[in-house]
């Protein structure tokens, strides 16, 4: 491991963290990308935007969240302290309500008055479509067909709330195809169009952005644990997808050197059968305008990923990830879909919280690490999103026989 | 001199633009793409792009994607791409072949490696959709080296303070996009083309072709007036689309490239 005097520089001028990130993207877009970069910089800069951002942090989306101490869960696992950061509880449910306020104020900022937005479980897409609302934007959100289908609650939600769902049916037909015709929609209506990313994926300055955004997550978590147990955690655990939720709670804790920070990606039906670890299972690659760990083949040709959650069901991930894995400052990990449905089981049984199936897949993790750390270990979890719009695929993976005890 | 060289000072000395056609690699598959590609310079071509298939083609409308998807079924990949290209060299040693497509296949293969490899089989130009100026850096050393030409593209978004940074990687010839958008879809209007033409050339002296939109032989025909150069893709590509299975599959898709050679070739008489 290369041992840096800091991990919280990144990225450099041109928006690169070590060998990943960038900005590859076609040509129409480059002007509209530095304008982006350069309206960011001016924003972050200016104490009225933040103070807009925080305001609306904390009467709008009702932060800050707890950090509720999981007792029964803690039990259960048989090892350390287990924190659960409640972004479920945020203003529609999962943590990419953070990111959206951001960026929403950006793009009025820079005077846009069309957004557009990828999907995956559709907790972006809701996010998107009520910062629209509340900002009174035109809104059209992608949404691969696989994933309508299986988080149809957030498909009507994002439609009462004025958005236009738009289905994709290329590839397999998921976020990565939802993420590439949001892309064609923007490179065709560069002028009035803003693209809302929802991860800390595209281009620079997008990755940087969103971290920004979300480092609201694990800001709280370092006063609330200082507040509550006197020092710093122990370990961070947050499952990742393109990995906004982890970096929001990891970043903040990166100098922190005492501080285990693991991520978890989503293996799918296993690591060597359909699976969505691009860490583990990926090697570097250049798509959706940087560069990062991608599934892929010999050829380039990039791979379908699989997980039962479609928040997770990507196949490449953040490039700052990318480049933590490399620095070795954060672990990356990966867990099956059938131990996040036992670990979406064990949250709502033990704490009476439902939670995301992404979220689940770090709950799973924590089950398995625990039982050989001391009970005084402090491990925060990051309960990214609420798991009401997952409860049909539980009841579809669990069998129609579990269906009336489940729900 | 390079074969995109020699090309472009022979069509100044007939006083003509070029045709340049667009077909996937291994779309619908080896056989039919390669039919179609050496079928190409009789039927009027003066400049080949070869499209290299790509899971995500991001920029590119429906037609050209599921080119793609279709070529990638059947086997394709950037190893077979260049062995057409290697097999057309064989009919062919004059028309220039240029590249066309996406980043990662090229970065999988390794930017040095490649450059080498497709210098090999007869390449002359790259164009990598992907890779702008502020990436461009990884790949355009090798392909120097090589012999073989970075296309640059030019947009609608490319204003006069952009187009410097653009063009400082540019050799071959420049390919200005005529819309904001994805192949196949909408067509620019052509006062906005021979404006968009004219400013690009305030900024250099290579040959300058235009693409994007254009499907009929009298589009084509407007287009040569104005630029070096007309790239057609998609409504070729769509014409052997509508005749994959059938007997048509090479005639038809060439048929069309004659009758767009014969618009490009009677637009400056």
């Amino acid at each position: 491991m290369q041992s840096l005097n800091t991990y919280r520089a990144g990225p450099d001028e041109r928006g690169h963290f070590g060998i990943f990130g960038g900005r590859y993207v076609a040509e129409t877009l480059m002007p509209l990308i530095l304008e982006v970069e350069k309206a960011y910089g001016a924003a972050k800069a200016d104490p009225a935007f933040q103070a807009e951002f925080r305001s609306l942090l904390a009467q709008y989306v009702g932060r800050p969240n707890p950090l509720y101490f999981a007792r029964r869960l803690t039990e259960a696992f048989g090892g350390a302290k287990v924190f659960l950061k409640r972004e479920d509880l945020n203003h529609t449910g999962a943590h990419k309500i953070n990111n959206c306020i951001g960026q929403i104020l950006l793009a009025r900022r820079m005077g846009k008055q069309r957004i557009i937005a990828e999907t995956g479980a559709g907790q972006h897409g809701v996010a998107t479509a009520t910062v629209c609302a509340l900002f009174g934007m035109r809104c059209v959100i992608y949404m691969g067909a696989t994933d309508i289908e299986r988080q149809m609650p957030n498909v009507y939600r994002m439609k009462l709330l004025g958005a236009e769902v738009k289905p994709v049916t290329s590839g397999a037909a998921t976020l990565k195809d939802a993420m590439n015709d949001a892309l064609r929609d923007w490179v065709s209506n560069v002028t009035d169009t803003y693209y809302l990313i929802g991860t800390v994926a595209g281009p620079h300055p997008y990755p940087a952005m969103v971290r920004d955004f979300q480092s609201v997550i694990g800001e709280e978590v370092r006063d609330q644990i200082m507040a509550q147990e006197g020092r710093l955690p122990d370990s961070l655990v947050a499952c990742i997808g393109g990995g906004s939720n982890a970096m929001g709670l990891f970043h903040p804790f990166l100098d922190d050197k005492s501080v285990r920070i693991i991520g978890v990606e989503a293996a799918g039906h296993g690591l060597d059968k359909l699976h969505a670890a691009s860490l583990t299972g990926g090697k570097p690659g250049v798509l959706h305008g940087n560069r990062t760990y991608l599934l892929q083949d010999a050829d380039g040709q990039i791979a379908e990923a699989h997980s039962i959650s479609a928040g997770l069901d990507y196949p490449g991930i953040g490039p700052e990830h990318s480049w933590l894995h490399e620095t070795g400052r954060v672990e990356y990990v990966s867990v099956t879909d059938d131990e996040a449905v036992v670990a979406f089981q064990q949250c709502t049984r033990l704490e009476g919280i439902i939670p995301a199936l992404e979220s689940s897949h770090a709950i799973a993790h924590a089950a398995k690490l625990t039982p050989g750390l001391p009970k005084d270990h402090l491990m925060v979890v990051n309960l990214s999103g609420r798991g009401d719009k997952d409860v049909s695929t539980i009841a579809k993976a669990l069998g129609d026989e579990h269906l009336g005890g489940l729900v | 001199m390079s074969r995109i060289a020699k090309r472009f000072a022979k069509l100044k000395a007939e006083n003509r633009a070029a045709l340049v056609t667009f077909i996937t690699a291994g779309d619908p598959d080896r056989a039919t793409s390669q039919a179609l590609l050496d079928g190409m310079p009789a039927a009027g071509a003066d400049i080949i792009e070869l499209g290299m298939p790509f899971t995500d083609p991001m920029a590119d409308g429906p037609v050209i994607e599921l080119a793609a998807g279709r070529a990638l079924k059947a086997g394709g990949s950037l190893r077979q791409t260049l062995e057409m290209v290697t097999a057309f060299r064989k009919t062919d040693a004059e028309t220039p072949v240029i590249l066309m497509g996406y980043y990662n296949p090229v970065y999988a293969w390794g930017p040095e490696k490649f450059a080498k490899d497709a210098a090999q089989a007869g390449v002359d130009g790259l164009i990598i959709v992907d890779l702008p100026p502020e990436e461009a850096d990884e790949l355009v050393p090798f392909l120097r080296a090589a012999g073989i030409d970075f296309i640059v593209l030019t947009t609608p978004t490319s204003d006069d303070a952009r187009l410097p940074v653009v063009l400082a990687n540019a050799s071959g010839f420049v390919y200005y996009v005529s819309i904001a958008g994805i192949t196949g879809t909408a067509s620019a209007a052509q006062a906005a083309i021979d404006e968009a033409v004219a400013r690009i050339r305030r900024h250099t002296g290579l040959p300058v072709c235009v693409g994007f939109g254009i499907k009929a032989p009298a589009q084509a025909a407007e287009i040569a007036r104005v630029a070096d150069g007309a790239v057609v893709g998609s409504a070729i590509v769509s014409v052997l689309a509508d005749n994959i299975g059938k007997s048509g599959a090479v005639s038809a898709p060439l048929a069309l490239v004659k009758d767009l050679a014969a618009g490009v070739r009677g637009a400056r008489k």
